[in-house]
């Protein structure tokens, strides 16, 4: 009788349907890493940037190749304020009866910058003198940087993309295809179903944390300050909160467009407002109590709290109240919604 | 020395069942008796598939009783799942599982039973243990599905319509394993809308209309029942003939036109062939088919409402 328990059989059925299906390989494991790599290099910490600007007299331009982090051609005002519109070079230095006046644009950083700089540039050839003395000390530590930032972003975003995923296209498929009906028609307990899902979850959640994180570790150097356990907590609550989502969105829907159509709706916004890729705090005041109880918002920012700051998990307990609630709440209403045939 | 009946493996009392303002089931009575294979023979929409599935406790019922192995579903789900196998209509199987990790999926559900290899053996599917379901012909899929029913060793077997689709090879091959299982002994309830599946398989058919049985017996006895063993059909090149004065000869039983050609059902060939053809003669028309075939359950559908199994 070598007959293995259900739910062993269950789940090792998840892993198989898994497994066996490459795009869920790829969208799992590999797309997260190609996302860090591009983000990781496009916003890469590099010297500061060198700024191109434009004078229009040989003085002037004498004054501002003083700067080393500026670029300067001297050109007629015509041409030189076609170049500013087309955004080819920052600022246009252009001299007036009473002095200098600067052209840029000042909602754009870099014409900033390169005001700044020119400004002093120019103040300093005419023979402005510091009051103060003062020295620069750069900070590039680890863990302040833009992938610092991005990695506990897209390990939440991932957790939640393939618990929601996961959970929704199997069950909604398996309702479609009658096999649903065909499970309940035999005497599994209906919770064996539901528990295998959560089973394989969790196994697959190492993986893919450590897949994730480990790529974030050893190529960029991400910090991992908190405890190996606080970060296992944090993952665990975050991803059996949307497995709940999941099941609730697949509670009912009996086609795979209906099901996709719902997932897409609740992730969206998360996607945007939860900060993964940049900081929730940019949204106005007025959004902030919704975007703090969104689940994705709440792992996140106990992610980062833990990798970044490494915070205990009484410091995230409020992030972790959010996630439970979330948990406890969708899966109550999805097991009295939950549609077996 | 009467033997002790055995009690009816299924009995089934004035059921109904309406979705909507449609009624599915009207009252329905039937009883199936431990050891037999019994047929629900009927058209598409005749409530055969609602009926199986209020049986195996995966549709509610609006009313009637409904007692499965002396058990109802009210108290004994659990007890009654474990001792049933069912083959639903139209179940597709993971297809990224072989055979054999959804056979020993679905044994694992069950108490007792044979060994998943045991169950491939016996609906012939050794070759494909190891394929996915995914790349298996219709025949194998429903093979498989035979399977995923047998692994329980169960009391009852519930197969809802098991080669709908088929190709006729498929379906020959699945109509030699339910034989086997029905020589076996086991207890089967099978719904179908192939006459020839019901004739060759079942002990006894119920032919449903409706929603309602319109006529109970062994194949045989609902054969005799319509007092003509054989039907003739004579055509007149493609000529519409009077189905009245053939059905009024003394030989015929009954007669009727279907596509202009006339079908009528007789119990004597040899008295009645030379009364139709001089019937035919007298009405003037040239004979340019005959056709003789011995009654079947489709003439003894036809005999009952007038329409065939299938609409084709």
């Amino acid at each position: 009788m070598n007959r293995r328990h259900p739910l062993v059989e269950l789940t090792l059925v998840r892993f198989r349907e898994f497994v066996r299906e490459p795009e869920a390989i790829f969208w799992v494991f590999v797309f997260p890493i190609l996302l860090a790599a591009g983000l990781g290099l496009a916003f890469r910490n590099q010297p500061a940037q060198v700024l191109k600007i434009a004078a229009t007299r040989p003085d002037l331009v004498r004054a501002l190749r003083q700067e080393k982090r500026l670029d300067v051609r001297l050109l007629d005002p015509g041409p030189a304020i076609e170049l500013l519109r087309q955004g080819k070079v920052a600022l246009v230095a252009e001299d007036a009866p009473s002095g200098v006046i600067y052209r840029f644009d000042d909602t754009n950083p870099d014409g900033r910058t390169a005001r700044q700089l020119a400004d002093n540039a120019i103040q300093r050839a005419a023979g402005r003198s510091n009051p103060v003395a003062t020295a620069d000390r750069f900070m590039r530590e680890p863990g302040s940087r833009y992938i610092d930032f991005l990695i506990p972003g897209l390990l939440g975003m991932n957790m939640m993309g393939s618990a929601i995923w996961g959970m929704g296209f199997a069950v909604v498929d398996a309702r479609r295809k009658k096999l649903l009906k065909r499970l309940v028609a035999t005497p599994m307990p209906r919770h064996y179903y539901l528990l295998s899902f959560i089973l394989s979850r969790l196994l697959l959640l190492v993986v893919e944390v450590g897949v994730v994180a480990g790529f974030g570790m050893l190529v960029f150097g991400v910090p991992m300050r908190g405890s190996l356990g606080g970060l296992a907590v944090l993952c665990v609550t975050g991803s059996m909160a949307f497995c709940s989502v999941g099941l609730l969105i697949a509670s009912r829907a009996r086609t795979i467009e209906a099901a996709s159509g719902l997932m897409n709706l609740v992730m969206m916004p998360m996607w945007i407002l939860s900060g993964v890729f940049f900081s929730a705090e940019r949204f106005p005041d007025a959004f902030q109590p919704v975007i703090r109880a969104l689940p994705l918002t709440a792992l996140i920012d106990s992610l980062r709290a833990d990798m970044l700051q490494g915070a205990a998990l009484a410091q995230v307990a409020p992030q972790l109240g959010i996630l439970a609630a979330w948990m406890v709440l969708c899966f109550g209403v999805a097991l009295k919604l939950f549609r077996w045939k | 020395m009467s033997p002790v009946p055995a009690p009816p493996a299924l009995r089934v009392r004035n059921l109904r069942k309406a979705f909507q303002d449609v009624v599915a089931v009207d009252g329905l009575n039937l009883e199936v008796r431990t050891g037999e294979c019994f047929g629900l023979l009927g058209p598409n929409g005749a409530g055969k598939t609602t009926t199986i599935e209020i049986c195996e406790g995966l549709t509610d019922r609006d009313s009637g009783e409904v007692d499965v192995l002396g058990l109802s579903w009210e108290k004994n789900a659990r007890r009654l799942r474990e001792r049933l196998g069912i083959q639903l209509q139209e179940t597709q199987l993971s297809e990224k599982l072989t055979v054999h990790e959804t056979l020993s999926l679905f044994r694992s559900f069950f108490p007792r039973g044979p060994s998943a290899d045991e169950v491939i053996g016996r609906v012939q599917l050794e070759e494909k243990r190891n394929s996915r379901v995914g790349g298996l012909s219709g025949g194998q899929k429903q093979r498989l599905a035979l399977a995923c029913a047998l692994v329980g060793e169960p009391d009852l077997l519930f197969l809802d319509e098991p080669t709908t689709g088929l190709d006729p090879q498929a379906r020959r091959q699945l109509w030699g394993l339910i034989a086997e299982l029905q020589r076996a002994g086991r207890t089967i309830l099978l719904t179908t809308h192939y006459m020839e599946e019901a004739e060759r398989l079942c002990d006894r058919v119920a032919i449903m209309d409706h929603g309602k049985v319109i006529a109970l017996g062994t194949p045989r006895e609902l054969i005799a029942s319509i007092g003509a063993g054989h039907v003739v059909r004579l055509s007149s090149d493609g000529r519409t003939l009077d189905a009245a004065a053939f059905s009024a000869l003394e030989c015929v039983a009954a007669a009727r036109t279907e596509d202009g050609a006339v079908e009528a059902q007789v119990e004597h060939l040899h008295d009645a062939l030379p009364a139709l053809l001089n019937e035919l003669e007298r009405q003037g028309q040239p004979l340019t088919e005959l056709r003789v075939h011995s009654a079947t359950l489709e003439d003894v559908f036809v005999a009952l409402t007038g329409r065939r199994l299938r609409d084709e």
